[in-house]
């Protein structure tokens, strides 16, 4: 799978578009390409979900999309301008529009500072008067569910780790963006909590108009929320599409894998399908041609050889990959 | 909630069967309630699935099975393996029991292991001080233990130290390193939560065969139904330090009818699951578990809650031939409705 190509972009209309993106990170024992030639587009409203295992590349990607990391190569445009160039100024402007929430709830908040200052610090950045600052915090704050001044005065180590992503979430609404990068905003939480803050994004997404890229190893998380879902492994893509179809009809042998390996909560299956053999192999010597053909069921001598494109498979439905499933329903 | 079960026929002894266990952990904050009254059996060649989310005790618990509390805690009731009482054996016997015949494999695969010692000491260790087999032997049931749990090149990964491998394979060591001096139970908590979905399902599956393999008991925690669903007999769901339901896998998921338990089901986001819809919630937060309230523990936030929940705390009665339910008012079979359901909602609303 694994390959490059850029069949799948949907053109102009598209809110964010990233074109052949690659993140290198140097390193002692060599460079890692963390991201290489990743190509993928959110139109406005959309949710476009990102799955993959570990060192797929999900996070460095969105990262990527709000240049936390650096761009090596690849093209990234928001709202029809063209980013991966502009300067530290110009992004602190646009990172108005673009939020990003992260995994670790706690982690990511300021630990010295109350709940309405950390909330609030985004707009004290951009200039806001005190008072119009106070205002728009009372006011997302209500919108994530921590009413009151109970929460306002509380520090992070005080909230549990679902208060504390609605925090992270409020911190991110009040500077009004148009675009929200959710990496793994659930993960750490119990299915319960994970329940109550998919909710909160589903209807604060309707309320704000966003548009939301949402960064996710499980896929049962991402199906819930998602229009488009983007599966990766070892920094390139395998398949992109409708999520409905990508769950119900895999084109890539991996996404086929990922689904198979869900574990299902029916006594008597356990698993939808056989196991994957082996483990990722290093980013730091990723196999030539397609990326995943060493762990694949179905490889042939032209997966080591030739690296697959983007190409549709079905209608809405991209692989990169030289043999795709056919459907199964 | 309650842990008064009811006597049940005996037939065989239980591998393991624990009584009553209370395990009380003292805090700045004051006494943590952490287990608060469990008991279960688990026989010979079964696995037992125990699921809860953070602060629910399961981990607590294992621990408790283990002898591996924090200081300040405090554990009352029985723990009957093979027939003795653990909490009442001197040092010497435990020490005989835990790491012998009942093993443990945590859920970060990585801290377990000793960093600067090559994996075929860390295999070793055990069998050589438990078992008093001699170094080439040793060597020679580790290669075998290494194949056993799918290490590719078993001789080579002897030599290498645990950063060398990486996390699925830590993990499959862990394992080997519990079964390396061939317990009759492994307690496994959460062991596949560090890992990434494909490796997961490695390890559960290599979880399960070993079970079988060896004829061995298994206790499978996890914080995810599905990880326990198809992979073991029975199962018990815990709920701020008590078992709201337990009974045949089978059963507890095909007929769950504790309210927590359809709830938590329903809370998961499956494949399936149609999207921007929003996911069954369950309002509120446990319970402090400094304060735990007198009656049912889960009535707070149960849609279902008679004024009688607030006050009685339900013991675990039994629903079904191997079911039991800690509700006062449990939810209807899906195939027999009963009077004891105040409605037939088969999502348990």
């Amino acid at each position: 799978m694994a390959g490059s190509g850029t069949a799948h972009l949907r053109g102009d209309k598209a809110l964010l578009s990233v074109e052949d993106l690659v993140v290198d990170y140097p390193g002692k024992a060599g460079t890692v390409q963390a991201v290489s030639k990743v190509s993928f587009d959110v139109l406005p409203g959309e949710t476009l979900g990102i799955v993959g295992e570990s060192g797929c590349g999900k996070t460095t990607t969105g990262r990527a999309v709000l240049r936390l990391d650096r761009v090596t190569a690849g093209r990234i445009r928001f709202a029809g301008e063209w980013i991966e160039q502009a300067d530290e100024r110009r992004m602190r402007a646009l990172r108005r529009q673009m939020q990003m929430i992260f995994q670790d709830p706690v982690a990511s908040l300021n630990p010295r500072r109350p709940v309405k200052d950390i909330v609030a610090e985004g707009l004290a950045i951009a200039g806001s008067p005190a008072d119009e600052r106070a205002a728009a915090s009372a006011t997302v704050m209500s919108q994530v569910g921590l009413d009151g001044e109970r929460f306002a005065d509380m520090l992070p180590r005080q909230l549990s780790g679902g208060q504390a992503q609605r925090v992270a979430i409020a911190r991110a609404l009040a500077v009004g963006p148009r675009l929200l990068i959710c990496d793994e905003p659930v993960s750490a939480l119990d299915v319960s909590v994970q329940a109550q803050i998919l909710n909160l994004i589903e209807d604060l997404k309707a309320q704000y108009d966003l548009t939301v890229v949402f960064i996710a190893h499980d896929l049962g998380v991402v199906r819930t929320i998602s229009d488009n879902v983007m599966v990766m492994y070892l920094g390139k893509v395998c398949e992109f599409g409708d999520s409905a179809e990508v769950y119900a009809n895999p084109a890539h042998p991996y996404t086929r894998a990922l689904l198979d390996s869900v574990p299902l909560t029916d006594p008597d299956k356990g698993f939808a399908g056989p196991a994957l053999e082996g483990d990722v192999p290093s980013p730091l010597s990723p196999p030539h041609g397609c990326r995943f053909r060493t762990r694949c069921p179905l490889a042939q001598d032209r997966c080591a050889t030739e690296e697959p494109q983007m190409n549709e498979v079905r209608p809405g439905q991209h692989a990169a990959c030289h043999f795709p499933l056919p459907p199964t329903t | 909630m309650s842990d008064e079960r009811p006597p049940e026929a005996v037939s065989t002894q239980p591998l393991l069967r624990v009584r009553h266990l209370r395990t009380h952990i003292g805090t700045p904050r004051g006494t943590v309630r952490a287990v608060d009254g469990v008991s279960l059996e688990v026989e010979r060649d079964q696995a037992l699935g125990v699921v809860g989310e953070s602060g629910s005790g399961k981990s607590v618990m294992a621990r408790a099975l283990m002898g591996l509390l924090p200081p300040r805690s405090a554990s009352s009731g029985e723990v009957f393996f093979q027939g003795r009482d653990l909490l009442s054996l001197s040092r010497k016997e435990q020490s005989e029991v835990w790491g012998k015949q009942i093993a443990m494999v945590f859920q970060d695969p990585g801290r377990p292991l000793n960093p600067v010692v090559r994996v075929e000491r860390q295999l070793t260790e055990g069998m050589r001080r438990q078992l008093g087999v001699g170094r080439s032997e040793a060597r020679g049931r580790a290669v075998g233990l290494l194949r056993e749990v799918g290490v590719p090149d078993p001789e080579r990964r002897l030599r290498n130290y645990p950063h060398e491998l990486s996390g699925g394979m830590r993990q499959r060591v862990v394992i080997a390193i519990a079964l390396a001096c061939e317990p009759d139970l492994l307690i496994a908590d959460e062991p596949t939560t560090a890992l990434d979905v494909t490796v997961q399902r490695q390890i559960l599956d290599l979880l399960r065969r070993v079970q079988r393999e060896r004829s061995m008991s298994l206790i499978l925690i996890s914080h995810d139904l599905a990880v326990v669903a198809g992979r073991t007999d029975r199962v018990a769901v815990m709920y701020a330090g008590r078992l709201a339901e337990t009974g045949s896998t089978r059963e507890v998921f095909d007929a769950p009818r504790h309210r927590y338990t359809r709830a938590l089901l329903a809370a998961t986001p499956a494949l399936d699951h149609k999207r921007h819809t929003p996911l069954r919630l369950i309002p509120g937060s446990l319970p402090d578990p400094t304060e735990l309230p007198e009656g049912c523990r889960f009535a707070a936030r149960c849609a279902h809650a008679a004024e009688e929940c607030l006050d009685l705390d339900p013991y675990l009665a039994p629903v079904g031939a191997d079911h039991h339910v800690a509700c006062a008012n449990p939810a209807a079979a899906p195939t027999a409705p009963t009077t004891l359901a105040s409605g037939g909602d088969p999502l348990g609303r």
